[in-house]
């Protein structure tokens, strides 16, 4: 087919428009996932930016494979994957996952830090002490609203397999902010 | 399939709120995007014709067309979306409105085609 036929034409003009899609759509998940992952806001930027160009490069693939299913777990695998590699490559894991609390609370609202800052802070803080794959699962049910079915695609897992990691992570998460509670009082 | 008590997932939905990326990340994301046009435009304008007659050389300014093809008409959409704030503060109906975003968007096409000659 010669450059500039109208049904190659009308195909980039469909794939342009649901990279656009793509993009308004899940900007925001992609950032809190980035920055719940990597604990500072100048790296979940930058794993932000390579995230969407990665998904620019490989969107036409993506769609063919995805056979009409939500992309929204194939882009969080992408920035798993980066963030991984941003690991690697400073052959050290951030000293605290998570920047210091000042920063956190920031999307938080007046009301919110009034009635629980602190411990919204302990939670956070045991968030960061779990297992990745379990820190994962919790990042992607909890701060993206992604169900067991979206989280599976997105870790490479059967659907159970998920709905295991993230009932183990939600008990395990609960008994060490028990314990701490429990430390405290 | 539900493992802590209501309470806790509540507070746990609380400490994991979704963020906002910064408004700065999305006009830089916008910015590199219209790069990589840029970057292809120039890959297909420095191929030399006389290297086309050999079909190895074929893969890489058919690369180059795809991806601007594609960045230019993302960077369109991103670019009139941006715009829409300004276009929306001089509008002084809705009728206005929707005549600038046409008028914005023909020369936002228009620029970008211009550009790839």
């Amino acid at each position: 087919m010669a450059p500039g036929h109208p049904s190659e034409t009308s195909g980039k003009t469909e794939l342009d428009r649901q990279f656009t899609e793509l993009y308004r759509d899940h900007l925001r998940d992609v950032y809190s996932y980035s920055y719940y992952r990597v604990g500072n806001h100048h790296d979940a930027e930058d794993l932000t930016e390579q995230t969407f160009l990665q998904a620019y490069r490989h969107l036409e693939r993506a769609l063919r494979e995805s056979e009409g299913r939500p992309l929204r777990p194939w882009l969080i695998r992408i920035a798993h994957n980066l963030a991984a590699n941003l690991y690697r490559d400073r052959s050290r894991k951030p000293t605290s996952a998570l920047e210091d609390t000042t920063v956190l609370a920031a999307p938080h609202t007046t009301e919110d830090l009034a009635a629980g800052r602190e411990e919204l802070r302990h939670i956070l803080e045991a968030v960061d002490q779990l297992p990745g794959d379990r820190r994962e699962a919790l990042i992607m049910r909890f701060a993206l609203g992604m169900d067991n079915r979206e989280i599976a695609r997105a870790l490479g897992r059967t659907d159970g397999a998920a709905n295991v990691l993230i009932h183990r992570a939600i008990k395990q998460l609960e008994e060490r902010v028990g314990e701490r509670r429990g430390t405290v009082a | 399939m539900s493992a802590g008590s209501p309470d806790f997932e509540a507070l746990l939905r609380q400490a994991l709120r979704p963020l906002e990326p910064p408004a700065e990340l999305a006009a830089r994301l916008e910015t590199t995007l219209s790069e990589l046009t840029e970057l292809a435009q120039d890959e297909l304008d420095a191929w030399e014709l006389g290297a086309m007659r050999d079909p190895r050389n074929w893969v890489r300014p058919v690369a180059a067309a795809v991806i601007g093809g594609t960045a230019g008409s993302a960077l369109l959409a991103l670019r009139i979306r941006r715009t829409h704030r300004r276009r929306h503060a001089a509008s002084s109906d809705l009728l206005d409105l929707a005549g600038r975003t046409l008028s914005d968007a023909a020369g936002e096409a228009r620029r970008i085609f211009e550009r790839r000659g």
